[in-house]
């Protein structure tokens, strides 16, 4: 085997990928902290973050340091294993997540043809992570706020199935290079004017799905103290943190991929174009959580049930209608 | 259709407050800096007493040590130590040094007063750790010898940093070289 | 491992003479809410009975920060008492100021001079608009808005920077005296009370639209906790809890002190007696306060800020007194038994979140845990003032 095979095998671009996505999460992870703390700061007219670093850019990195180099702590009566478990299950399935996002056509880890699927499976192991945090914590906090989590987690996947089932059905594809490729004749050719429902119940339900404000009911700091992470501290706390704001990237991103363009943009090179759609999505949510009050649990199933999954179900029929009418 | 009517109006309030918080992301901060700016209200802060010295005298408090502020304090925050003087008619100060209030003046232990004896503070304790900052000390005193510092920034490591003698934040703040005024 | 905490009978007195409900089952999950919990604000602890997320039923347990005010008065001389009573509602500091200075006052015949009256008013109003900032802030941050807290603060500040100019102080004021108050309102003052009234007109507006017409809010306020009014009666609610539902009953009308008969004010009451309606009360208050202050800037006279004659050690004579005024929180009633002595021979105070407090368990029960929140928070509870 020749180098140049070596470095073309898919395998070696797997594993590239990986360590690249891995660079990526933890990079982003500490600009997104960054940032939502500078947000925050300015929509409350501080200043927020400012003392490490210019601007307090250097803060996240040694709020990482910190909890880092603190002492793990385990709960008495926890249960060891899976107390320890649910972090790291937060976190690492959240890197597979990266693989199928096409960033620009010639720059995606692994174009698999399932990759919608891929996301939405591999997600889905993170309400077993907060499940297990929960039940592994010995606390009646942590216990409500994994209930909450699960409950809200199944009931806000089947909205989200619904919206994106509805741009594969539109593509005839659920990989997200094949969306990406159908939208990248400019402006007007994305698929957010064709499916503008799609994408409010997307974002919606994207937001339920990575608990954040409003929906972040699993972790309701006024209810249950920290909900499911109440127990944790040091990097245990911090791995979550991290999968949250990862979740949020890959949620933003899909969103991007299906509704928004993808790498679609003129005078900068594509990679650029999706990050900044990215980007653009992810402050909306801080602006969101920055605005609103939290909605009560049944409040927030009935968003689900009572609205999201009927106008996705309508939506999804229509989109079956016209196709099939216009074939 | 008034719930479809009420949605909308609700979907309609989220916007407002959305167009709230991004109309103040973009006023300027309200904090103020701290190592590089000051808060601009230090002026009217009201810190724990001091003396304030004598019109004729940087050196000497007004204090007459009447101990109506000591009486008057919640907390039990203020010990005066005092000390009898008396002038003599070249107008030189003769210390008596006496214990305060062992010799009550005009006693037969005590000199006659040949002429006006009176109290001069020794030592004026304030122990700032309890001081609840009520005030009713200044309002108290009968010839205003005592009034609020403007220490907004005390800091200290132990509560014996806390403990001031009053006498000698006096002399300290005094002009330099401070001398009686003739 | 010797100690086995899990089978061990745990928990101290209020959890082991907790008694659940009778037709509770296996079940039932017995949670303690606080005393170190975000929505408490304070060390107040309510135990609960949950099944799943609802509240069976709530105990709450009093007395983490108990000071022992009533009995420090005994000890203390009438004036050495002046400075606890910024103490017992520091958020409402000068309305407990009034209660007491106004009590001494009426048992030892001290009269005011008018433009302390209106000092008074003033200082208090602003204190008032102060504390329901506060509140806002506070029980938004309940709910979940974290932004409000910090434009309610912003306001905050500003009346606190006005009333450090007479008071010298920023939270645990200890401003009114037998006779008066302790130091004049000057220009200066005047004029950033002028300055700051017009300011905050414009702000009123923003706060309704970032927060009271929110929908997710109206979800988590309308028709959580409807308290009746025939309830409030029963356990002695005052104050925005009373009003909300629907009883205008403001002891600055009801038992009129001070210069309030001749300022022109409304009472503002609620409807339902929901969450909504004690927000909207407490809103519409602050605009009220606005009102007063602007009547009193202009109606005050001049003249001496404190009755000369207030003879230092005071001796009352024996005798009893009852003195209440309304604060934020409700009607601050002080009761005080005087032997002729230079100290208080009793000091009794009645505390307006003490009375509002015991409604929550009735009012909790059966309600989400999220509600109870709610709940507990639109109560508006200052905890050392549960406590004294």
């Amino acid at each position: 085997m020749t180098m140049t095979e070596i470095i073309s095998h898919p395998l070696t671009k797997l594993v590239l990928g990986l360590v690249l996505i891995l660079v990526f999460v933890g990079v982003n992870g500490l600009i997104l902290v960054w940032m939502e703390r500078k947000v925050v700061g300015f929509i409350q007219r501080r200043p927020g973050p400012y003392e490490v670093g210019p601007h307090g850019i250097l803060q996240s990195l040694v709020d990482g340091v910190k909890l880092i180099a603190k002492q793990l702590v385990t709960p008495r009566g926890a249960d060891r294993f899976l107390f320890w478990l649910a972090p790291m299950l937060s976190v690492t399935p959240v890197v597979i997540c990266f693989l199928p996002i096409p960033f620009s056509p010639g720059l995606t880890a692994m174009d698999v043809n399932l990759g919608l699927l891929l996301i939405l499976a591999f997600s889905g192991i993170n309400v077993l992570a907060l499940c297990a945090a929960g039940w592994g914590s010995n606390n009646k906090y942590a216990l409500i706020g994994a209930a909450r989590a699960v409950s809200q987690s199944v009931a806000y996947e089947i909205p989200l199935l619904l919206s994106v089932l509805c741009i594969a059905f539109q593509t005839g594809s659920l990989s997200l290079s094949a969306v990406a490729e159908g939208q990248s004749r400019g402006l007007l050719s994305w698929n957010l004017w064709v499916q503008p429902l799609a994408f409010v119940i997307f974002f919606i339900s994207a937001t339920a799905e990575t608990n954040r404000a409003p929906f972040d009911l699993p972790e309701a700091e006024s209810e249950l103290t920290a909900g499911f992470h109440t127990e944790y501290s040091g990097m245990g706390f911090g791995l979550f943190f991290l999968a949250e704001y990862t979740y949020m990237i890959v949620v933003c991103s899909v969103a991007t991929a299906l509704f928004l363009g993808a790498h679609d943009g003129p005078f900068l090179p594509g990679p650029w174009w999706f990050v900044l759609k990215v980007y653009a999505l992810i402050l909306a949510l801080m602006w969101f959580r920055w605005t609103f009050p939290r909605v009560r649990f049944d409040q927030l199933l009935n968003l689900c049930w009572k609205w999201l999954i009927p106008l996705g179900l309508a939506n999804l029929l229509a989109t079956a209608l016209v196709l099939k009418l216009g074939e | 259709m008034p719930g479809l009517a009420k949605t909308i109006k609700g979907l309609w309030s989220l916007i407002v407050g959305l167009g709230v918080t991004g109309v103040e992301f973009f006023r300027p901060q309200l904090t103020v800096h701290y190592p590089r700016k000051e808060v601009d209200n230090l002026a009217t802060y009201r810190g724990h007493i001091d003396l304030v010295a004598r019109d004729d005298d940087p050196l000497t408090p007004r204090c007459i040590v009447c101990r109506k502020c000591v009486a008057a304090c919640p907390s039990g925050c203020i010990a005066i130590e005092s000390r009898l003087v008396g002038a003599e008619p070249g107008g030189d100060a003769r210390e008596l040094s006496l214990a305060p209030g062992l010799i009550v003046t005009g006693s037969h232990a005590a000199p006659p007063p040949r002429q006006k004896i009176r109290r001069e503070v020794a030592a004026f304790h304030l122990n700032y750790n309890l001081c609840s900052l009520c005030g009713l000390c200044v309002q108290t005193c009968p010839v205003q010898s005592l009034a609020f510092s403007r220490e907004a920034y005390l800091c200290g490591s132990s509560r014996a940093d806390f403990e001031f003698e009053l006498l000698e934040r006096l002399r300290r703040r005094a002009p330099a070289g401070g001398q009686r005024a003739a | 491992m010797g100690f086995n905490w899990l089978s061990e009978p745990r928990g101290d007195y209020y959890t082991r003479h907790f008694v659940p409900t009778p037709e509770a089952e296996g079940d039932r999950l017995i949670l303690n809410l606080g005393p170190q919990h975000p929505s408490t604000h304070g060390v107040l602890r309510v135990v609960v009975e949950m099944d799943g997320e609802y509240i069976m039923k709530a105990e709450p347990v009093l007395g983490y920060i108990h000071r022992m005010q009533e009995k420090m008065g005994e000890v203390k001389t009438w004036r050495q008492y002046l400075p606890n009573m910024g103490r017992v509602d520091y958020l409402h500091a000068l309305a407990w100021n009034w209660a007491y200075v106004g009590a001494v006052e009426k048992l030892a015949g001290i009269e005011v001079p008018p433009r302390a009256e209106y000092i008074r008013v003033i200082t208090c109003e602003l204190n008032r608009i102060s504390s329901h900032l506060l509140w806002w802030g506070a029980y938004l941050l309940d709910l979940g808005a974290f932004t409000p807290i910090l434009y309610a603060f912003a306001d905050r500040e500003r009346i606190m920077d006005i009333l450090q100019m007479v008071t010298g102080s920023r939270l645990t004021y200890c401003y009114y005296r037998f006779g008066g108050v302790s130091a004049d309102l000057g220009e200066g003052f005047i004029q950033a009370t002028r300055d700051f009234l017009k300011q905050f007109k414009t702000r009123i507006p923003m706060f309704h639209d970032l927060v009271t017409g929110n929908m997710i809010l109206r979800g988590r306020c309308e028709q959580i906790g409807v308290l009746p009014l025939e309830m409030a009666r029963r356990y002695g609610a005052t104050g925005p809890v009373l009003r909300g539902s629907g009883l205008a009953y403001d002891t600055r009308r009801a038992e009129p002190y001070s210069v309030y008969p001749s300022l022109d004010f409304q009472v503002p009451v609620g409807v339902n007696g929901d969450a909504m309606d004690r927000y909207d009360v407490r809103l519409a208050e602050m605009t009220q306060s606005i009102a007063i202050i602007e009547q009193a800037l202009e109606a005050m006279p001049d003249g001496p800020h404190i009755n000369p004659d207030v003879h230092e050690r005071l001796k009352p004579p024996a005798g009893e007194v009852y003195y209440a005024v309304e604060g934020g929180r409700g009607k601050i009633g002080v009761h005080l038994i005087s032997d002729g002595g230079p100290r208080p021979y009793r000091v009794k105070l009645r505390s307006p979140s003490f009375c509002n407090l015991q409604l929550f368990a009735e009012l909790a029960q059966g309600t989400l845990l999220a509600d109870a929140v709610s709940i507990l928070g639109s109560l508006d509870l200052v905890i050392p003032e549960i406590d004294r």
